[in-house]
């Protein structure tokens, strides 16, 4: 199962790498499409990528470790970002990074026990107006208050519960 | 026919759009009135806090928008206005006849956000309808390159982006650096917190992007283009994608542009987190697929950009400004705002206001209106402490010189910076020696460590901030971040470093009395630093419920069921914990 769910996204990635190598600039695109694929940057991916670009693959890791969207380990299923904009700081957004963290007991930049959750905080998610805001996977969620995310946080492992 | 309309930007979707959407398209569905009324999404109209919104619109003209609409309101909208044409009163909260949330509007001139919350974002007929391309139009075959650039200049058109600097020079620049392959680039990284402006833009109106970018690309010689967007704003990217593929379709984005021999491509290249990607030579360096790093310039993007060619950035709302002014002339352009400062500024509005959202004014208003008269004051009746502007390159404006006008210069005088349109308004509860350490830890953070006096200059004014918040401020520390705010200015090599201690600055201007509480009393007069405020319990409100004692994660709460509980100071790590649960409101700082 596993093996084969692999070689699934392999042969993903290494279409991407035919579409994509020889662009110049292809680099940060490559990252994101092999981020999106195996939901991190395998390092077998970065000796693909330079093996395709020719970039040594110590530019690549220097690239990799400078943007924050990269990441080198795997990730839970969920990508939790907390924002910590001004607007949300402001108005709250330490507690409500506190009520994650103890609710799923979980760190900055780890994954839960489960391999549900993983935590990260981020600039500014842009929903300002709403904030404190947090986003889950591509949804966000506004004017939260320690206990309401605490609620959605359930219902991300209800369903979880739900579909086992 | 009648149309009804779903706020569908980001914020309207988090706010639960998305199943009013679903519901309207049951109801609908289900009663088979496909011939009788349009369901349309569109973008963010900028009342976003009022969002979810629902607009509704008759055949004889009149329209009138609900807000914080559930699935249960929505069925009741459905019922009521679509199906019987009675207004639902008690959720109104904009009906154009001024009734509502009127003043939101009053003050204010669109053009940037011209269509955004009125059109489909994903139609390129809506935008074509209300005259989108017309202005592409009129510069390809009306105009020059030359003379488009002229219109541009006269506009008086500066930079949206931050810095100010007047557009039709910038194009100017482009248009003479020798070169045949030319680029253009529209900059939607936001990277400031706190500002959510180009994300609106993006997602309400895409296709006047695309059309400023036609323009200014027609005018300097540039056949290539670049959107380089942060990866945070998925759905952005999403309706620029289709935004992209439809003009190709319909010929305005490719060979032979409306069959003229203009010729422009567009791609979207998606920002990776870093914040230093904003500035122009690391974006430029992050398009190329490496660490977006600044350099030195001159050399200007205008004579060496992308792929060493010359390169044309601009902000996406500067974009958005330019087919308004070709349609409309740059002297009506002019005609708004103060002497140096022309046409009008987006803004978006956050923190503790009564209406926080997306608003544009004309140059000139002052902060003061836009707080009270716009946003409607602070929010729970609280007073205005503070404004800030700028992100974190930008400061704190103090109520007092809140009358100071929207004008770049004005602005500058107060140590803040008109930036990108984050305004981010706080009142007394919030402590500026806080948000001092906040914007310092995001640039420190956010410091791509090429120099050092940002990289090591930052962190050590962020360990005395720190310090400070922690009750351990010490004489010498308020001396010490100047003489480091000073160097960091001066030795740093991009705008990043270069602006980076303008929020302690200024909060060390205007609120010096604060930092002094903090170092000499040890008391945090906001009641924001942890370490400095004491958890008391009102023995007069508390019922002996004991539920804080068992949610103390440290034991610090003693008392019997039905007593009154008492908190040992000691013990207490003031996590909040306790204030957070209390039933009664028995829980104060102290
Ligand atoms: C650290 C840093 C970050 C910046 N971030 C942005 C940004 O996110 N968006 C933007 O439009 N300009 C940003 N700028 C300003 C750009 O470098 C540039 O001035 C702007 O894109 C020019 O466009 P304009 O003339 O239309 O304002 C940033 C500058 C610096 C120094
Ligand atoms: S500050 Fe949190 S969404 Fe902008």
């Amino acid at each position: 199962m596993v093996s084969s769910s692999k070689e699934i996204k392999d042969e993903l990635f290494s279409r991407k790498l035919r579409k994509y190598g020889n662009e110049r600039g292809a680099v940060i695109p490559l990252l994101q499409a092999a981020q999106e694929i195996y939901s991190y940057v395998p390092k077998e991916v970065i000796s693909m990528i330079s093996e395709a670009t020719k970039i040594p693959q110590s530019s690549i890791y220097g690239v990799v470790t400078f943007y924050k969207q990269f990441r080198l380990k795997p990730v839970g299923k969920h990508i939790i970002k907390v924002c910590q904009g001004t607007a949300c700081h402001v108005n709250g957004a330490n507690e409500i990074m506190k009520a994650v963290e103890e609710h799923l007991n979980v760190k900055e930049d780890e994954n839960t026990d489960d391999g549900l959750f993983t935590l990260q905080s981020v600039a500014c998610l842009g929903c300002c107006s709403l904030s404190p805001a947090v986003m889950i996977d591509d949804e966000t969620y506004g004017k939260l208050t320690p206990d309401s995310i605490r609620g959605i946080l359930d219902s991300y492992r209800k369903n979880e519960g739900e579909k086992k | 026919m009648k149309t009804v309309l779903v706020g569908m930007a980001t914020c309207g979707i988090s706010a639960g759009a998305e199943k009013v959407w679903n519901h309207l398209l049951k109801l609908v569905e289900e009663k088979n009135l496909w011939s009788e009324v349009k369901l349309e999404k569109t973008g963010c109209i900028g009342m976003c806090y009022k969002e979810p919104l629902v607009e509704v619109r008759h055949d004889d003209g009149s329209k009138t928008i609900y807000g914080e609409v559930d699935v249960e309101k929505a069925a009741k909208i459905f019922e009521l206005d679509v199906l019987k044409g009675k207004t639902v009163e008690d959720l109104v909260v904009y009906d154009y006849g001024k009734k509502g949330e009127a003043d939101l509007f009053s003050k204010q001139k669109r053009i940037v956000l011209r269509n955004c919350g009125i059109i489909n974002p994903e139609d390129i007929d809506d935008y074509i309808d209300k005259g989108g391309y017309t202005a592409l139009e009129k510069a390809l075959f009306d105009y020059t390159p030359e003379q488009v650039i002229e219109e541009v200049t006269i506009s008086g058109l500066r930079g949206r982006g931050g810095g100010g600097f007047p557009t039709g020079k910038k194009w100017m620049f482009t248009k003479m650096s020798p070169g045949e392959k030319k680029y253009v680039i529209c900059n939607a990284d936001e990277g400031d917190p706190g500002a959510f402006m180009d994300r609106s833009v993006l997602e309400s109106d895409p296709h006047s992007v695309l059309e400023g970018m036609l323009i200014c690309a027609y005018a300097v010689g540039a056949q290539e283009g670049y959107i380089y967007v942060r990866a945070e704003y998925p759905r952005a990217i999403e309706r620029l994608k289709k935004a992209i593929s439809d003009a190709t379709e319909r010929g305005y984005l490719g060979n032979n542009i409306l069959k003229s021999s203009f010729n422009f491509s567009l791609k979207i290249k998606e920002g990776a987190g870093a914040f230093v990607c904003g500035e122009e030579t690391a974006l430029i360096a992050s398009i190329e697929g490496k660490r977006g790093m600044p350099r030195v310039r001159p050399p200007f993007p205008a004579v060496s950009g992308l792929w060493g060619k010359p390169t044309n950035i601009n902000n996406v709302e500067t974009f958005a400004n330019i087919p308004w002014i070709i349609t409309n002339g740059a002297l009506k352009f002019a005609s708004m705002g103060t002497e140096k400062s022309k046409g009008t500024k987006v803004f978006a509005l956050a923190g503790k206001i009564e209406r926080s959202g997306l608003i544009e004014v004309p140059m000139g208003l002052t902060i003061n209106e836009i707080i009270y008269d716009i946003a409607g004051g602070i929010k729970n009746g609280k007073k205005l402490k503070a404004v800030q502007m700028g992100g974190p390159s930008g400061g704190c404006i103090p109520a007092e010189l809140c009358d100071t006008p929207i004008d770049y210069e004005e602005i500058v005088k107060t140590g803040a910076i008109m930036g990108s349109g984050g305004m981010i308004v706080m009142d007394e509860e919030t402590c500026m020696v806080d948000v001092a350490k906040f914007f310092l830890s995001f640039t420190q953070k956010e410091s791509c460590g090429k120099c050092t006096f940002c990289r090591i200059g930052t962190k050590r004014m962020l360990e005395i901030l720190t310090r400070i918040t922690e009750g351990r401020g010490e004489e010498e520390d308020i001396p010490k971040l100047y003489e480091l705010a000073e160097k960091i200015k001066s030795a740093s090599l991009c705008g990043l470093g270069q602006t980076a201690p303008n929020p302690v600055l200024t909060t060390l201007k205007y609120f010096l009395d604060e930092y002094k509480a903090h170092i000499y009393d040890k008391k945090c007069p906001a009641k924001v630093c942890p370490a400095l405020v004491k958890y008391v319990i009102d023995p007069d409100k508390c019922i002996g419920c004991t539920i804080c004692a068992k949610k103390c994660p440290v034991g610090a709460i003693s008392g019997a069921p039905k007593k009154v509980h008492v908190i040992d100071s000691e013990k207490c790590i003031s996590c909040g914990k306790c204030m957070e649960v209390c039933p009664k409101d028995a829980v104060y700082k102290e």
